[in-house]
């Protein structure tokens, strides 16, 4: 007997234009004690299975065929009250983001006795007390007092142990986790993933698991199924799935993840989600506007120096100074980049890393240290005439692809903007067959100029930043976290044109990025960032083989084993 | 708490001197006071005497001194019209307005809030589609035309309810009250029905947006994936957290009743300050109009200040933030 | 990516969806035609009028309070009846909404440049420009736009000299207005610069050089304007209130040039005495045009706001 059963489950969304199906024809089991991973990039409909498993579906989704069985009992066709009462007592959900999943006004005893009284009916004392029971299950310190707090007080990992907490407070069969530890650190994550399968193998709950992360899926399942546009295209073992796929979708799914195990020349076959930009029309760059005007002095000494760079933030703002509440985002932090290098800066969220990034390129002031770029102290430049020279040299490219553009724009003036602003070409004509050819060269299609940003996707998206981007002409790029607001392919697709356009153009790059694995196929030397400080600067293989300091080696053994995964077909660099 | 409530008091005090530094600024420097105050026959020598006297050759911060520490007494001078103390004025008709500015308050929140929460939850129901074209209807009438159509239709058509005036009054002290005779109380229903309806729709439309703003939040999804009755949803998590936003508003929409009265006591011809208010600025009465503002602006502070405590209780994330 | 390429303007209003939603939207069609309907009738007031209502010679008091031609004593020459003095009162209502809403527009297009303005310079700046303008808009907004439009008129009263009151009665009132609105712009536009700011795209035009009035012209204002439009659609409701409220209570415009709310105050001293066309009509005018740019305002609220869609 299957403890969980989805049978043929189709799911449409009406709109304007047409009806989207969401979910067709998937068929799905879990057993008792076992975590089944539901695995697929964005718009594959992963996330509407849970929501319709629980009855939830987002109006105007509509289930229009197949049934969901829970112990053989059908729950589709269930009155909604019926339904109600499966919701939480059968089946538990565990949401994505946990600084939003709990009532900000109530505390958190408030919400656990609430759940429990309702399933359960143990009166108030015996529910407070396995309100707390619950808590210390879930690794939460000192359950008897921070019982009493409300959610704000705890930080997001503990949110999330609360939420777990509540998902299990009636002892559902079957647990729906959504991405739950996608708003959260490396090091937090494998925290709670070891904690949900543990209670999964603790209680024989099943768990459905729905994730875009392959790191997740080798950590917590037992086995996956893989989604694809709606479409349940393969299903097997983990270890199955991730070393030995058959679908030509697995295959080009589990090419494109990024290892900390090897380092790859370039990601293979790509495109199977979005044809990958075909960078037809190359263009000649030792005659072309974009290779031309290259001859830059070679540089003494580094290209980069950071000499005790320091960023403070006020918290607190008070009119008094010695009032204030300050704390410093960047602290003491000193490194050189040379040319031609990638240089990668890896930390968690808060880290200080983007602050580095912000404060080279002039978007904050340091509150004390250096920027020296090309032998020059950034930081002492008084008139923007002249740091508009330095500028010109060094371009941006930022995460999330979704904002980094101007929506009124069209992609025309978007790339032409820096272009005109430096008066870098003489004709409008000029202009426009420059960022023609910016389009054609990171495989856009010069198609392209003439439309807005929302027309395209968010791989697309990121394409245009990098052509806005090149249009300085720059020798120094920073790449801000470029890919990790995109899916695995496009990451790998993006990354495959940063790697060309740096080796094209000699570029110097610093990338930035939470991602280790990520970093390990992007990057010559490391930075590694805590709170603030730069705790240690390796080549990269000796980060990842021989790490220096403990943060380092607490990083990577946190980090997820993706050993099992597939090597077919992929070259990898030795180094 | 102690400090966060100091704070506030310190807010207030830079609000009320900002607002008498305005209503000082008019009162010196709109029209000549001195004009305003005697005769045309008045010989130049009596004029200077009487500047003089009333201090007017002092430097600007002396005198602006000298008015606000007067008003913070609740002295405001001389009405230029009536030749009678603005204090004295404005206290013979302050318990008029109070009066019907209550009754308009109560009337606001006791429909507003619950037709917004019953919106909101039922959104797609066919009263709740009437009750928000109504309501939109309601915003469009301005308060003036509310008490013609009113007085059209109780007053001329019907004759029921008078349609100007207090009725009788009976004084406590300096006070007096429409609420203790039948008359009074009849008085009442007209003006404070004018002056509540623009408010209400006001409100209960964002009551309604507030509400269906959080019933979209995760932790609403997420308590309903803990399979909680819909009972509990929507008034132990949403209908609270929709009340944060709604406190401050509502705040303010209560404070601007008492100067929304303005509007119904002239069609009503309600014996209050705001009729009292509309005549000066119909004679240029400047002392008039300058005690109005500051003792709008006074009743305005301390509302917020009551806001801002209700905020501390009902938010827990300012307890911590502030301690 | 091949078969749509350059669409035109019209084109791309068109498709888009807040035109989509327009189309599908019956009230939003009613009330933008009852909308423009009242705008065309008072533009070309001279022109559709049956009467001018100014033209002293051409109006006799042996027409007063005659009632609207349907009644018994009504005269099919005045079709809505005629007021106290002779003058059709369709013919004042013409002209009355020309007034009500040159003043409405006006007043509108003048607290939103000055809160556009300071509410952009306030998100951008920050600091101690943004405290000081928004602790101004704060203490402003203690009190009712109604109340700073009748202080400002009441100042004005006193300062300009009375012979000339009559003259830019007018622009007192749209300056009192105006000045009553810029708060809801300024604080609406400074909440969505200080988002839009941090976006990338502005840090992308930083990092590029672009000087900060560059980017507040070309990359931020017009990524501000949606909600912008939505509350100047709402404003202009409130300041043909405002401005009716106004002249009502006889502080607005002059007698000579009566506004809709000015003829329901005159109209107002007759209503005991039964003759209650004189109110009614203007009166039924301008809630019919209030509701109708209240119920557009609403419409382009719902169809703005991607949480709802």
């Amino acid at each position: 007997m299957d403890l969980l059963n989805i049978n043929n489950l189709r799911i449409e969304f009406p709109s304007r234009h047409g009806t989207v199906i969401a979910v067709d024809d998937v068929t799905l089991t879990v057993q008792p004690g076992e975590v089944l991973g539901v695995v697929g990039e964005s718009g594959a409909g992963k996330s509407t299975i849970g929501n319709a498993v629980i009855g939830l579906l987002e109006p105007p989704g509509e289930m229009t065929g197949g049934h969901v069985f829970l112990k053989e009992q059908g729950i589709d066709t269930l009155s909604p009250e019926a339904k109600r009462k499966i919701r939480g007592r059968k089946i538990g959900m565990i949401f994505q983001d946990p600084l939003t999943s709990l009532d900000p006004l109530q505390t958190i005893e408030q919400q656990l006795v609430e759940t429990i009284n309702l399933h359960l009916k143990l009166g108030e004392k015996k529910s407070q007390a396995r309100a707390v029971d619950l808590l210390r299950q879930v690794g939460i310190p000192d359950p008897e007092n921070r019982i009493k707090n409300y959610p704000h007080q705890f930080s997001g990992g503990m949110r999330q142990r609360v939420v777990i907490a509540l998902a299990l407070c009636a002892e559902p069969e079957v647990i729906i986790a959504d991405e739950p530890t996608t708003a959260l650190d490396v090091s937090i994550q494998a925290q709670i993933l070891e904690l949900m399968r543990r209670l999964c193998k603790d209680k024989k709950v099943g768990m459905l698991i729905i994730t875009h992360d392959m790191g997740v899926i080798a950590d917590i399942t037992d086995r996956v199924a893989v989604m694809y546009r709606g479409k349940l295209v393969e299903e097997g073992t983990t270890a199955k799935i991730l070393g030995n796929p058959d679908h030509p979708y697995t295959q080009s799914l589990i090419s494109a993840v990024p290892r900390p195990d090897v380092r790859l020349k370039r990601f293979p076959m790509v495109n199977y989600i979005e044809a990958e930009g075909e960078r037809k029309k190359l263009l000649d760059l030792s005659t072309h506007w974009l290779g031309k005007a290259r001859d830059y002095k070679a540089v003494q000494g580094p290209f980069i120096s950071l000499k005790n760079l320091v960023m403070t933030f006020v918290t607190k703002p008070a009119l008094l100074k010695h009032n204030r509440v300050t704390f410093n985002a960047v602290d003491d932090v000193s490194f050189d980049i040379n040319e031609g290098e990638v240089f990668g800066l890896v930390g968690e969220s808060g880290s200080g890393k983007s602050t580095v990034a912000r404060m080279i390129c002039s978007l904050y002031r340091p509150a004390a240290g250096e920027v020296n770029f090309l032998g020059t102290d950034l930081t002492k430049i008084k008139s923007e005439k002249e740091r508009d020279y330095y500028r010109r040299q060094m371009q941006m490219i930022f995460q999330d692809p979704f904002s980094s553009l101007n929506g009124r724009m069209r992609v025309m003036d978007i790339i032409a903007e820096p272009i005109r602003f430096h008066k870098l070409a003489g004709s409008n004509r000029e202009v426009e067959q420059i960022v023609t050819d910016l389009l054609d060269h990171v495989g856009l299609g010069a198609q392209a100029a003439v439309r807005f940003p929302h027309e395209f996707s968010g791989g697309q998206r990121q394409r245009i930043s990098i052509a806005r981007a090149l249009a300085t002409r720059p020798r120094f790029l920073i790449c801000d976290e470029p890919t990790s607001a995109l899916d695995v392919s496009i990451q790998a697709q993006i990354l495959n044109l940063l790697k060309d356009l740096q080796e094209e153009l000699g570029l110097t790059m610093l990338f930035i990025s939470h991602d280790l694995p990520v970093i390990r196929q992007m990057c010559d030397r490391v930075g590694v960032m805590k709170q603030g400080k730069l705790v240690e600067v390796s080549a990269t293989e000796d980060l990842f083989e021989n790490p220096k300091a403990a943060y380092t080696r607490e990083l990577l053994d946190l980090m997820p084993r993706l050993d099992s995964l597939s090597l077919e077909g992929l070259e990898v660099e030795n180094t | 708490m102690f400090s966060f409530i100091f704070k506030r008091l310190l807010q207030s005090v830079v609000v009320m001197l900002t607002v008498a530094l305005i209503a000082f600024a008019m009162f010196r420097f709109v029209g000549d006071p001195i004009n305003n105050m005697v005769g045309q026959d008045t010989s130049q020598a009596d004029r200077e005497a009487l500047a003089e006297a009333l201090g007017l050759n002092d430097p600007f911060i002396v005198q602006f001194g000298r008015f606000a520490l007067n008003a913070a007494e609740g002295d405001f001078g001389f009405s230029y019209k009536y030749r009678q103390p603005v204090s004295k004025l404005i206290l013979e008709r302050l318990a008029a307005t109070l009066e019907l500015s209550f009754v308009a308050a109560v009337l606001t929140l006791a429909i507003g809030i619950p037709a917004g929460v019953y919106t909101a939850l039922k959104s797609k129901g066919l009263l709740s589609k009437g009750i928000m074209t109504l309501s939109l209807v309601g915003v469009s009438l301005p308060t003036f035309l509310i008490g013609i159509l009113l007085i059209l239709l109780f007053g001329v058509i019907l004759r029921w309810l008078p349609t100007f005036g207090r009725g009788e009054v009976v004084a406590l002290g300096w006070w007096t009250t429409g609420f203790l005779t039948a008359s009074g109380l009849k008085s009442l229903i007209l003006p404070s029905i004018t002056l509540a309806l623009f408010q209400m729709t006001l409100i209960m439309r964002l009551v309604r947006a507030e509400m269906l703003e959080v019933m979209r939040t995760d932790f609403i999804k997420f308590a309903r994936a803990r399979g909680l009755p819909d009972r509990a949803v929507h008034f132990r998590h949403a209908l609270k957290n929709t009340l944060v936003p709604v406190i401050t508003i509502t705040g303010l929409q209560l404070g601007s009743l008492i100067a929304f009265a303005i509007i119904t006591e002239s069609v009503f011809q309600w014996p209050g300050m705001g009729l009292l208010f509309i005549q000066a600025v119909a004679d240029v009465d400047i002392p008039i109009m300058a005690a109005y503002l500051v003792l709008i602006a006074f009743f305005f502070v301390v509302i917020n200040m009551i806001v801002d405590i209700l905020y501390y209780a009902v938010d827990p994330r300012l307890r911590v933030d502030n301690a | 990516m091949e078969q749509s390429l350059e669409k035109t303007r019209l084109q791309r209003i068109f498709g888009s969806d807040i035109w989509y939603s327009f189309t599908h939207n019956p009230t939003a069609i009613i009330s933008a035609l009852v909308t423009l309907g009242l705008i065309f009738a008072a533009i070309f007031a001279p022109w559709l009028a049956p009467h001018n209502p100014f033209d002293l010679a051409s109006i006799s008091i042996m027409d007063g309070n005659l009632p609207p031609a349907w009644s018994a004593g009504g005269d099919t020459n005045f079709l809505l009846g005629t007021d106290d003095q002779g003058r059709g009162v369709l013919s004042t209502i013409l002209y009355g909404a020309r007034i009500s809403l040159l003043v409405g527009f006006s007043s509108v297009i003048f607290s939103m440049v000055v809160g556009i303005a300071l509410g952009l310079v306030s998100g951008y700046v920050g600091g101690r420009t943004d405290a000081l303008i928004m602790r101004i808009a704060d203490i402003q907004l203690s009190f009712p736009a109604i109340l700073i439009a009748l202080l400002v008129d009441g100042v004005a009263r006193g300062v300009i000299p009375s012979d000339m009151h009559t003259d830019i009665s007018i622009y007192v009132l749209i300056f009192a207005i105006g000045i009553s609105g810029w708060v809801q712009y300024a604080r609406t536009v400074r909440g969505s610069t200080l988002v839009e700011k941090n976006k990338e795209y502005v840090q992308a035009a930083r990092v590029i050089g672009i000087r900060p009035f560059t980017i507040l012209r070309r990359h931020i204002l017009p990524n501000v304007m949606g909600p912008v439009m939505v509350i100047a659609t709402i404003h202009l409701a409130i300041a043909i209130i405002t401005e009716a409220t106004l002249s009502f209570l006889g502080v607005g415009v002059p007698p000579t040039t009566p506004s809709l709310g000015t003829l329901i105050r005159i109209g107002n001293e007759y209503l005991f005495s039964g003759d209650w066309w004189i109110t009614i009509f203007p009166g039924i005018t301008l809630v019919v045009l209030v509701l109708a740019v209240n119920l557009l305002g609403d419409w382009m609220r719902d169809a703005l706001n991607p949480k709802l869609r």
